[in-house]
């Protein structure tokens, strides 16, 4: 199998301090395209961090010391001559708790193409419709675009921001606990949206939901204490993990 | 202590607790009241909108609300721009460095500053040092720099309430630290800000003191012709007609109080109004 050839980002000793506490330890990591990865790990292992390296969310904090490097589209992002903004219309970002900005749905999915420019009606409604499909969230509010985001549901909150993400084209989607706020009905949902995004993008997905990572992910990353300990097929990490802290945790002896 | 004294102290704060809001409701429609009672009689179409005869014995308050209300206007064009625009630098882009904390201990204080020292400073400095005379300029711009404070910590506290969720959103979404301000943050904290502001004019426009010294004017049978001339008010008026100007009758100088309180009252109901739809 030609690993190399699909591989859309590379994650090379990446190391992230907050002040003095070095969050994530020598991280190597390969994301593959089209494929649903995994990050799995106890409370404070890095999982959420190392996620907003990706999209360098992580500048946000403003003691944070990034070291290492993220290939993506042959160019270093952790360098200072990567545009963050644009970095961030590549890869898109869905966060644990559902964040719809206080607007019509309409407009939560219509910002990041207006963002860009975007004015022409027909176009927006294009793109919001597609976006809404592509989160299978259409046929639920095809009718009340204009009502206000946060009428919805929980887990229609949570579509609607992957949704918004999506209008914007992204070919990575992060997702950091995506289901954490939601209920089983909903997380089931979000899931099976998950397993059909990969059909357009890639997705990389922080969950704490060991039973997630193994139903809804290709590959499977499992930190602890800000060091990737194994990094594999999600089957091979469940079924025979090498490391002896993975076997471990995988089956519920500790974290 | 055992139960029944326990079961006293209780009864004895709640009592306590009833009638301090009772005293602060009563004494509040007390004011309220008597200044309308008074007052009420000296209200007419004639009062409101005609021009002062005889230093305002005779005729009507039109010049000194027309310059209460330009003053209010000259108010919020300075200190509004100047005030959102600080408590944006203050809260989105400066770093959270010591110099910062200081300048907003130092805009927190500058709320507490009395306001004959802005009235000083604005004859000092705008009036004498700038040259723009006693004037509805000078007036303005003292009045601004004196709500200035209050529009900044308003807008500040707004800002801090819109959660970090929101700009991290659009963040993501790829927009920049300027399009996230005001495509998303500045919209949303607008109803705390248009509150917090309206009660800083609110106070301003009830203001004797800075107006004294920059630009007000006892008696002027005309309405201000522009912002370099001197301008009647209201609060002043009330000041000059109480106590300066023998034969007054009572109930004009009660009218005109009335008045003021009305638009006074007018700018903290709109400002409670915008609190309560934001809820």
């Amino acid at each position: 199998m030609s690993v190399k050839s699909r591989e859309i980002m590379s994650i090379e000793n990446l190391n992230l301090k907050f002040d003095s506490t070095h969050v994530l330890k020598d991280v190597s990591l390969s994301i593959e395209k089209h494929r649903v990865t995994a990050i799995i790990g106890p409370s404070g292992s890095g999982k959420s961090s190392l996620l907003r390296c990706l999209n360098r969310m992580v500048d946000l904090t403003p003691t944070s010391k990034t070291d290492g490097a993220v290939y993506f589209e042959g160019g270093d992002i952790l360098s200072c001559d990567c545009d963050e903004v644009k970095l961030r219309q590549n890869i898109g970002m869905v966060f644990q708790k559902p964040n719809p900005f206080p607007r019509s749905i309409y407009d939560n999915v219509a910002y990041g193409p207006r963002l860009r420019g975007v004015k022409d009606r027909s176009q927006l409604d294009e793109i919001v419709q597609r976006a809404l499909k592509g989160a299978a969230l259409w046929s639920e509010v095809s009718n009340r675009l204009e009502d206000s985001a946060l009428e919805l549901s929980g887990g229609q909150q949570q579509r609607l921001c992957i949704a918004r993400s999506l209008a914007v084209r992204p070919q990575i989607l992060l997702m950091d606990e995506p289901c954490s706020a939601l209920d089983p009905a909903a997380t089931t949902r979000v899931e099976d949206l998950i397993s059909q995004l990969r059909n357009d993008i890639t997705v990389v997905l922080v969950t704490h939901n060991l039973q997630q990572a193994a139903r809804a992910s290709d590959y499977t990353a499992f930190l602890l204490g800000g060091e990737l300990v194994e990094f594999g097929e999600t089957e091979d990490i469940f079924t025979n993990p090498q490391d002896q802290r993975t076997d471990d945790y995988v089956t519920g002896r500790f974290g | 202590m055992n139960f029944n004294s326990a079961l006293k102290w209780e009864k004895m704060t709640n009592g306590a607790a009833v009638v301090a809001f009772w005293f602060v409701v009563l004494t509040t429609i007390g004011v309220i009241a008597y200044i309308f009672m008074q007052g009420i009689s000296g209200i007419s179409w004639n009062f409101i909108f005609e021009m002062p005869v005889n230093r305002g014995i005779e005729g009507g308050i039109w010049p000194t609300i027309v310059g209460t209300l330009w003053l209010t206007l000259g108010t919020f064009a300075v200190s509004v721009p100047l005030g959102v625009m600080s408590a944006v630098y203050l809260t989105e882009y400066a770093e959270k460095s010591f110099a910062i904390r200081l300048i907003n201990l130092a805009v927190v204080n500058l709320a507490g500053v009395p306001s004959v020292v802005f009235g000083l400073f604005g004859l000092a400095f705008f009036v004498l040092f700038l040259g723009f005379g006693s004037s509805l300029l000078s007036a303005s711009l003292t009045l601004g720099i004196m709500t200035l404070p209050v529009v900044v910590t308003a807008t500040r506290e707004a800002l801090v309430a819109v959660p970090q969720s929101y700009r991290e959103a659009a963040y993501a979404l790829g927009a920049t630290r300027s399009q996230t301000i005001v495509t998303h943050v500045l919209p949303y904290a607008r109803p705390g800000i248009v509150a917090g502001t309206l009660l800083g004019l609110g106070r301003a426009m009830g203001e004797t003191a800075p107006i004294l010294v920059t630009g007000v004017a006892v008696a002027l049978p005309r309405l201000p012709s522009g912002f370099n001339s001197r301008f009647m008010a209201l609060p002043y008026h009330i000041y000059i007609a109480a106590t300066q100007i023998p034969g007054m009758p009572k109930e004009r100088v009660w009218a005109a109080a009335l008045t003021l309180l009305f638009l006074v009252m007018c700018l903290n109901a709109a400002a409670g109004l915008l609190r309560e739809r934001n809820r």
